[in-house]
C-alpha cells in the first residue's frame, strides 16, 4: 500500500515535504491507524497522536486525501492510493502529524464549556427531566478532536478571533442545558461580529465530523436564541438560611 | 444608527439581521417589479417612464437600492475582514467601497427624482 506522508521536524528541516512510502499490510491491520502504527515499526521517526484507537478521544484526527478525519476509524479499504496524510490544517505544526491545539482549546475554554448553576448543590444529582436530556443528543457527543474547526475556512482566516464549530457546539450543548443558568451570559459572549457571526454555513464541519454531528445546525440555533432572546424558565433563587 | 452599522464595535447580530432583513426587502421588489413588468410590459422609454413616474414606486425603487447596497456593504465588509488582514490596506478598501456605495446612494436620488413625472 502506498502513502504521501507529510513529514516536518523543525530540529533538522528547513521546511516540511512529503515522504512517499510503501507498506505491505498484515492480516488485521484495517483501520488507517494500524498501517501508521505499522509505518511507524519501520521509521520510528513519524510522530503522529494517538490512544483509544476507537474513535473515543480525538487523539489521531488528521487530514487524510484532503479530508479531515480520524486515523482510527477510517478504513484503509476506503481509500484511494497513494494515502495522503497531512496534519489537520489551520493550525501550528509541532512536528509530522502532531498540531498545536493551544488555539483550538482557548477557543473551547472562552465558551465556558461546564454548567453553570448558582442553586444550593442538590444532596445526589441536579435532575432532568427526559425530554430535556434528549435536547442534549447530538451535542454531547463531540470529542473536541478539532477535525470540523480546521477544516473550516472562517477559522483559516480568523483562527485568534472565531470560536470555530467544535466551540460553538459545545456552546450550544450548554445553552441548550436546562441545568445551566447563564443564557444571557453566554448569548452576550457571543455578540461579537467575529465569534460566533463569522460562520457563513460553509458547512465543512458537518461534512468531516467524525462522530456524524451538526455544528451549522447548532450554530443556527444559537443564531436563532440570540434573535428571540429564548430564555429557559426562571429558576428561583434558594437562598440557604444563613449565607 | 449608521455609525454603529459603520463603525468597528458594531454588534454581530446587528449586522448579520440587516442582511437578511435588505435581502428580503430586495426580494419582495423584485417580485413587485417582475409583476408590475409582466402585466403592464414597457415598450419605449415612455412606457418605462411611466412605470416609475408614481411617488409610491421611486420610494420602493429607492429602499430596494439603498437595501442592495447596504446588504454590499456588508457582504463586501465580512470578506474584506476575512481576506485583507493588513489593517490599513482593510481600512482602504472598506473606505473605497464604502465611498462608492455612498456615490450610488447619491447618484439613486438624483436618477429617480430627475425623471418628469
Amino acid at each position: 500500500m502506498k502513502f504521501s506522508i507529510y513529514r516536518y521536524n523543525p530540529e533538522t528541516d528547513d521546511k516540511p515535504h512529503m515522504q512517499d512510502v510503501e507498506l505491505e499490510l498484515k492480516a488485521g491491520d484495517v483501520m488507517l491507524l494500524d498501517a501508521l502504527l505499522r509505518l511507524k515499526e519501520q521509521d520510528d521517526t513519524l510522530t503522529l497522536r494517538k490512544s483509544c484507537r476507537e474513535g473515543v478521544c480525538g487523539s489521531d484526527a488528521m487530514n487524510i486525501n484532503g479530508k479531515n478525519g480520524l486515523a482510527c476509524v477510517t478504513k484503509l479499504s476506503s481509500l484511494a492510493e497513494p494515502i495522503v496524510l497531512r496534519p489537520l490544517p489551520g493550525l501550528p505544526v509541532i512536528r509530522d502529524l502532531v498540531v498545536d491545539m493551544t488555539q483550538f482549546f482557548e477557543h473551547y475554554n472562552s465558551i465556558k464549556p461546564y454548567l453553570v448553576n448558582n442553586d444550593p448543590v442538590p444532596e445526589t444529582e441536579r435532575l432532568q427531566s427526559p425530554e430535556d436530556r434528549a435536547k442534549l443528543d447530538g451535542l454531547y457527543e463531540c470529542i473536541l478532536c478539532g477535525a470540523c474547526t480546521t477544516a473550516c475556512p472562517s477559522f483559516w482566516w480568523n483562527p485568534d478571533k472565531f470560536v470555530g464549530p467544535a466551540g460553538l457546539l459545545q456552546a450550544y450543548r450548554f445553552l441548550s442545558d436546562s441545568r445551566d443558568q447563564a443564557t444571557e451570559e453566554r448569548l452576550e459572549n457571543l455578540e461579537d461580529p467575529y465569534r460566533l457571526y463569522r460562520c457563513h454555513n460553509i458547512m465543512n464541519c458537518v461534512d468531516v465530523c467524525p462522530k456524524g454531528l451538526n455544528p451549522s445546525l447548532a450554530i443556527a440555533n444559537i443564531k436563532d436564541m440570540k434573535i428571540k432572546g429564548v430564555k429557559k424558565p426562571n429558576f428561583i433563587e434558594i437562598k440557604v438560611a444563613g449565607s | 444608527m449608521l455609525n454603529h452599522i459603520f463603525s468597528s464595535g458594531y454588534s454581530g447580530l446587528r449586522g448579520w439581521l440587516l442582511q437578511r432583513a435588505t435581502a428580503l426587502i430586495m426580494a419582495l421588489y423584485s417580485l413587485l417589479l417582475l409583476s408590475l413588468v409582466l402585466m403592464h410590459p414597457p415598450v419605449n422609454a415612455e412606457t418605462w417612464q411611466a412605470l416609475f413616474a408614481p411617488l409610491w414606486m421611486r420610494l420602493a425603487t429607492m429602499l430596494f437600492l439603498f437595501s442592495l447596497y447596504l446588504h454590499a456593504w456588508l457582504g463586501v465588509r465580512d470578506i474584506l475582514k476575512d481576506y485583507v488582514q493588513a489593517p490599513k490596506i482593510r481600512a482602504a478598501l472598506q473606505a473605497t467601497v464604502l465611498l462608492a456605495l455612498i456615490a450610488y446612494s447619491l447618484w439613486t436620488v438624483n436618477i429617480l427624482w430627475g425623471i418628469s413625472s
